[in-house]
């Protein structure tokens, strides 16, 4: 702690002042707040309270389960599995409350992440012990666990009529005028983003992705730091399916289908490298805020709903490449540097 | 040399499977073993089965090509919107070809010239291609299209039950194996999947390879959609939706290594037809789709962890072995 506090004096100010205006971040609240006020400028109304909150409890979703893809990305992993997840998660919660309709909220969340963590158990196994590439095998579980959706649903649905009023309140309430779901995501990701930052464990999952080899050597436990990121990964999704359940209220078999791609969208243009070792949770949230506003911004602009698809795909095409251009740029930028 | 009889070994275990599911289906169901059936049945994976012969390429170079169902429903989008504004078939047909070339070399141009990773690609242009069919179909389905086209989709070839498409298939696998097991070319995809670096020093064009193998996966998804809008007489830009899981699953469960460098068209072919046999079979005893989703995902698994943790029970044993031995001593 002392350690940290020391530069604060040191003389490195001008670095301090050029690292922030470098830093990924940055730009990120910069076309934040230009799409924004692009958007406002042409129709007022998209910054009401209303359309504001609407926005921001559909963006805390997403940002939550960037939470945990940023903790599989980092380890050069991948959870493609996230969307049959939270669709399980909120038809099961769904089932539970049909069950029993006197089910305390709390319950229903810790029993949603209690589910996704299971299913993260599942793709943990397969990558960590049974050396499955994350892609094979989390593509695998996205149809398994969706599978198992439809043959639990088969043709059923939940509607909000067969929930109890103080989960659909929990789902709708604020504290303060900010929505229950976008605490519950700030929370976890602020939590997240220091355990990342300050914490050995955060740190291991960096080491993971950048070179495993070099992580074993250095006494990381890879297998189990793999297997720790799957089953967060899933129960983070797990306890998104009940936000999902209690935002939406209703759901079928088809529930979260596609939100991986969203995800993962969000990560990338969020900075977290899709090849490991790089990227933070402040960045990834950012990301999941921006894609959140552009989608809002395109249905204010009234851009037909076909749309959609093709621009979240060229968006993310755009955020990689330009993450390889950069990234290029900066490791030619070290090379000269260390010739010099 | 141990590798090649190891690959043979897993090619045969798929073709005696093919021929256990083939079995099994015609005692639990007196229908399924009929000349009909397996003709209807065969006629039903053509799509994959077409896709997965540019896709075993592409996985044995070490790359992946995610987006080829997307193109598929692009490209019968392309065909329907030109065909539904009147251009007569003989030049919609190749609009939908020039599509399926543009999309693949897109995908090419980001991976070889970027030096982008094609899982990442694929999965933004998954959403891009689809989106784009939809941008130019919305809802919309195309229907009526003339009957000869249509009876190129379901028709049989004349005298056999063989479908037509399936026919397409057996041309098209046949020359793949001698390209990709008879040809310097072949051998070189190999090389490449192999070791990227090693294959550049050793002076084989990696990156044009690479290249064409992405615009041959574009070409192949619009043959397949062809085959499918005729087919099912009907353009639709949600056609084979997740249709690309089914066809790596096929290459991967065929022996295919994702990390490249091994595998082989037979193996492929094997796999294409036991997933479609599985499938075909379930089907007629009443399966429901769900079902079908989670057996193709459990293939889709098995065929990697299975092999993995074969390979790590025979290492445990040897080990075990070696240190007896060493006791003993």
């Amino acid at each position: 702690m002392t350690e940290r506090s020391a530069p604060a004096s040191s003389p490195s100010s001008s670095g301090w002042l050029s690292r922030l205006l470098m830093a990924r971040e940055v730009s990120l609240v910069g076309l934040l707040v230009l799409v924004t006020l692009g958007t406002a400028a042409i129709n007022p109304l998209f910054l009401s309270f209303g359309s504001v909150r609407d926005l921001l409890l559909n963006v805390s979703i997403i940002a939550l389960l960037v939470v945990g893809q940023t903790l599989v990305l980092l380890m050069k992993h991948v959870d493609l599995s996230v969307s049959s997840t939270v669709g399980l998660s909120a038809f099961l919660t769904g089932s539970l409350f049909v069950a029993y309709p006197g089910l305390p909220v709390p319950l229903a969340l810790l029993f949603g992440l209690g589910l996704g963590a299971l299913l993260g158990i599942v793709n943990g196994l397969l990558v960590a012990y049974g050396k499955v590439p994350a892609l094979v095998a989390t593509l695998g579980t996205l149809y398994v666990f969706r599978g198992v959706t439809y043959a639990v649903v088969s043709g059923g649905q939940i509607n909000a009529s067969n929930l109890p009023p103080s989960f659909l309140g929990f789902g709708t309430g604020s504290v303060l005028g900010i929505p229950n779901l976008v605490l519950l995501a700030l929370a976890v990701l602020v939590g997240f983003a220091y355990y990342l930052r300050s914490y050995r464990g955060g740190r291991e999952y960096y080491a993971v992705g950048s070179n495993s080899e070099a992580a074993v050597l250095a006494g990381i436990n890879v297998t189990r730091r793999t297997m720790t990121g799957f089953v967060l990964s899933g129960a983070i999704a797990g306890l998104a399916g009940v936000l999902y359940l209690a935002r939406f209220g209703t759901v079928d078999a088809t529930a979260g289908t596609g939100l991986e791609l969203q995800v993962i969208a969000a990560a990338v243009v969020g900075g977290v490298s899709i090849n490991g070792g790089v990227g933070t949770l402040a960045g990834a949230g950012l990301g999941a805020l921006l894609l959140g506003v552009m989608g809002s911004a395109l249905v204010t602009l009234r851009a037909p709903g076909f749309y959609q698809q093709a621009i979240q795909g060229a968006l993310l095409l755009a955020a990689i490449s330009i993450d390889m251009l950069v990234s290029r740029r900066a490791a030619r930028r070290l090379q000269e540097e260390r010739k010099s | 040399m141990n590798r090649f009889k190891g690959l043979l070994g897993w090619e045969f275990s798929l073709i005696v499977l093919v021929g256990a599911a083939l079995l099994i289906g015609g005692l639990l169901s007196p229908d399924f073993l009929t000349g009909s059936n397996l003709s209807f049945l065969t006629a039903n994976f053509s799509e994959v089965a077409l896709m997965s012969l540019s896709m075993t390429l592409l996985i044995i170079v070490g790359e992946i090509d995610l987006s080829v169902a997307s193109i598929l429903g692009l490209c019968s989008a392309v065909i329907g919107v030109l065909f539904a504004a009147g251009v007569p078939m003989p030049l919609a047909l190749p609009a939908a070809f020039v599509t399926g070339g543009l999309a693949g070399l897109f995908n090419g141009l980001l991976v070889t010239r970027l030096g982008l990773p094609s899982l990442a690609v694929t999965i933004g242009t998954l959403a891009l291609y689809r989106g784009l069919a939809y941008v130019l179909l919305g809802d919309r389905a195309i229907a009526e299209f003339p009957a000869f086209y249509t009876n190129l989709g379901f028709g049989n070839v004349p005298g056999t039950l063989i479908p037509l498409p399936m026919a397409l298939f057996a041309v098209l696998a046949i020359l793949t194996v001698i390209v990709l097991h008879a040809t310097p070319f072949g051998r070189a995809l190999y090389a490449i999947g192999a070791n990227g670096v090693a294959a550049r020093f050793a002076g084989l064009q990696v990156e044009r390879v690479k290249l064409s193998l992405f615009v041959l996966s574009g070409l192949m998804a619009a043959l397949a959609s062809a085959v499918y809008t005729f087919r099912f007489a009907s353009a639709r830009a949600d056609n084979a939706s997740g249709f690309e899981l089914s066809v790596i699953a096929a290459v991967l469960l065929g022996g295919v290594s994702i990390f490249g460098g091994r595998g082989s068209v037979v193996g492929t072919v094997a796999a294409v037809f036991l997933i479609g046999i599985i499938n075909g079979a379930l089907t007629i005893l009443d399966v429901s789709n769900e079902i079908l989703t989670i057996v193709t995902g459990l293939l889709l698994i098995g065929s990697v962890l299975l092999p993995n943790l074969l390979t790590h029970f025979r290492t445990y044993q040897q080990r075990r072995r070696i240190q007896g031995d060493s006791v003993i001593q």
